[in-house]
């Protein structure tokens, strides 16, 4: 297969960092277990781990760095490997620690990795960050073991049904991985505008969401333009303890 | 509007839809998904050879009697394989050991430092890091890269999920044969990855039973021992290769040990202690081709290297140790006052010193033993395996059956104190971590109280 994509010719990934003054931008990689976020992880950061424990939970916190050029100008990057997750309802200590990361983190954009074997498993997840966030952009890992599988994925159509960029990848051999930095950089620079689909509710669901949401405003009018609102709204009507606590204190950070 | 009221409003529907909101959302997501899969995703018939191949050795290894036969061999082959090749490197690293022993001893002589403090120098601090490496290393370069190997290929979590139908049976689940696979390794480092299972009952009882897997600290002792007096007494024939096929499966029967003492003990924990089991998901990889590179850097770096660091720094203070109380002739106190006490469980005073001075770390066993057996003063060159053999039999009057009763012991005794601390740390209770060494301990001297009093005493 080809080395990097034809829009990344003058990029270049550089692990050895010995020294940073400041960290450009941060991003964060979320995904199923399984699907070759550690793989990606390590390619990008070579050696350049900071392991440690998220906060209160015994759930490994893996962090790194490197330094990316695009034709002269350097970018030091910091990454977080999320753990992995099959959904961010919050079930596990791993699902709480990822879905706090997303919502309350600070961090410049979210790289989904999804296996490319797998889609359906891994396109649920997708959906739940879509509600959190929408800094973010899909690497689609493992499509030489898809092509081997016979599936055959027609990607830009899927771009468009959810209106994210999706850069296929191979994270063991670091295929077209600058690509995905790139356009990362792209997006969180605005120089690329993402606004990924949410889905459509069932209109009765709906309406109480609506509701609910309008109910929040007037209690919490920052949150106006908050891309996670809905979803604050869903997990309030399930009673979750956690998010209406974090409301009750109006302590959620507003990005603009 | 006031909080209160929207949180009131949110349980009004919550009741309303009665509490169903979440599967709703994930049903009609999952019905959007296939939506959109069915006009992007296309699955051609014509799979190519290879992913047929892969499927059928997926039937065969996921199946129940497939994936046991699978374990079985592999691990019985990496064993071989390690125990052929270990004795050569072996006895290779000890004869250049004791080249720089001479050279160590004329330098020492010649800058003319008091022969007591030679004495010191070369018996109790050079002599038991040499002794800890040859004995160890060996067999650890050609053992991990060998598991790295298995790891990489894919086949572990395969293991693991046969492992389930098995764990299951006794009311926990098949994670905790990854943890245990890990405590191949270390202990200590098996019980860290016990956070993957998430039912903190089943993760306790995870914790409890890692400690029966054999940890690189203990493979040394357990492999000299198969070695060198359990498969000789087997085997009709002294060829190397048969005796390291018999010594190595002497060693899948030790695992197979500990194994039933993991489940015994998990049945009895998991009928004792209340709490809701998880459900299990595991996700079987593609096989991948394993990256040459990374394993014997993973291996040799991660694991082999450090582990090594650890038993030489564990063992030089052991060795001081064991050179003072054998300089002031205390050992033989220690060891006479002790021997009735060994003798119970056909273990005997130097034995249960040994364990006791090896309590960090279980890497210090053998050379502890050797240097209590010789009085250290004298010891003798070890420039071979069977110079272990002399010692042991000469000196510690050992068979058969107190090589069998050592490496019971020690698959089955209390954790090294790193993986008491680990314990502690991950359960944060003192009870259950007096559980966890104390258990063990109690169940690793009836064990042999029992089979020393019955069968070894009909043979």
């Amino acid at each position: 297969m080809k080395k990097p994509g034809p829009e990344c010719e003058n990029c270049q990934i550089l692990r050895r960092i010995r020294k940073y003054t400041k960290i450009d931008y941060t991003m964060a990689l979320v995904g199923n277990p399984n699907v070759g976020k550690s793989t990606l992880f390590n390619f990008l950061t070579g050696m350049n781990v900071r392991v440690g424990n998220w906060a209160g939970k015994t759930v490994s916190k893996i962090e790194g760095f490197f330094e990316f050029k695009i034709q002269d100008q350097k970018y030091t990057i910091k990454i977080i490997d999320l753990p992995g997750v099959y959904s961010i309802l919050s079930f596990t200590p791993e699902e709480e620690v990822t879905r706090n990361f997303l919502l309350l983190g600070s961090y410049d954009i979210a790289i989904i990795i999804l296996d490319a074997t797998n889609l359906h498993k891994n396109l649920i997840l997708v959906y739940q960050v879509f509600e959190i966030t929408s800094k973010v952009i899909l690497a689609l890992n493992l499509i030489d073991e898809a092509k081997r599988k016979g599936i055959n994925i027609d990607i830009p159509k899927l771009e468009q049904k959810l209106n994210v960029p999706i850069i296929p990848i191979i994270a063991s051999t670091g295929y077209n991985v600058e690509t995905l930095i790139n356009q990362s950089i792209q997006i969180i620079q605005n120089k690329k505008k993402v606004e990924p689909i949410k889905y459509q509710f069932p209109d009765k669901l709906q309406q109480i969401i609506d509701e609910l949401q309008n109910d929040i405003l007037t209690y919490y009018p920052e949150l106006k333009n908050y891309p996670a609102l809905r979803w604050i709204v869903l997990r309030i009507l399930e009673g979750d303890k956690f998010i209406i606590e974090l409301l009750k204190k109006k302590a959620i950070k507003v990005k603009t | 509007m006031k909080f209160e009221d929207i949180i009131q409003k949110a349980e009004k529907y919550r009741v309303q839809y009665n509490n169903t909101f979440r599967d709703k959302i994930i049903e009609h997501m999952y019905q959007e998904i296939d939506n959109i899969l069915n006009q992007v995703v296309e699955y051609k018939k014509n799979e190519d050879t290879l992913s047929k191949i892969e499927k059928y050795i997926d039937t065969f290894l996921t199946s129940k009697v497939g994936g046991i036969i699978a374990l079985i061999t592999l691990l019985s082959i990496a064993l071989w394989i390690t125990l052929y090749l270990a004795g050569y490197i072996s006895s290779l690293l000890t004869s250049v050991f004791s080249y720089i022993e001479t050279l160590l001893l004329k330098f020492l002589t010649l800058i003319g430092l008091p022969k007591l403090l030679i004495s010191f120098l070369i018996e109790g601090v050079y002599k038991s890091a040499a002794l800890v490496i040859a004995v160890m290393l060996p067999p650890m370069t050609i053992f991990f890269p060998l598991f790295t190997f298995l790891e990489d290929l894919g086949l572990l979590p395969r293991i693991a999920l046969n492992m389930d139908r098995i764990f299951k049976s006794v009311g926990v689940q098949g994670n905790q044969a990854l943890t245990m696979i890990v405590g191949f390794g270390c202990n200590a480092a098996g019980i860290v990855s016990t956070r993957i299972i998430k039912s903190p009952k089943e993760r306790l009882i995870a914790i409890l039973t890692n400690n029966f897997m054999p940890c690189n600290g203990r493979w040394p002792l357990l492999i000299t021992l198969s070695t060198l007096f359990i498969a000789p007494t087997l085997a009709t024939t002294q060829s190397p290769l048969i005796v390291s096929l018999l010594a190595s499966l002497c060693l899948v029967l030790a695992v197979g040990i500990g194994l039933m003492f993991t489940l015994v003990l998990s049945l009895g924990f998991s009928k004792f202690l209340k709490s809701f089991g998880s459900f299990y998901i595991l996700e079987i990889p593609p096989f991948r081709k394993p990256n040459l590179i990374r394993i014997i850097y993973t291996s040799i770096v991660d694991r082999t290297l450090f582990v090594l660091y650890r038993a030489v720094y564990m063992s030089i203070p052991a060795g001081i140790f064991v050179w003072i109380i054998n300089y002031f002739n205390v050992s033989k106190t220690i060891v006479e006052y002790l021997d009735g006490f060994g003798k119970l469980f056909g273990l005997d005073g130097v034995i249960i010193l040994s364990y006791i001075i090896a309590l960090p770390a279980n890497e210090v066993v053998i050379p502890a033993m050797l240097m209590l057996y010789t009085q250290a003063k004298n010891l003798v060159e070890i420039d071979e395996l069977s110079t272990i053999y002399e010692i042991l039999k000469v000196y510690g009057g050992w068979d058969w059956k107190t090589a069998i009763s050592v490496m019971l012991f020690s698959i089955l005794h209390n954790p090294c104190t790193t993986t008491i601390l680990t314990i502690y740390r991950e359960t944060g209770s003192t009870k259950w971590t007096l559980v966890a060494t104390l258990l063990p301990l109690a169940i690793a001297f009836s064990t042999l109280f029992v089979i020393n009093n019955t069968f070894f005493k009909i043979l």
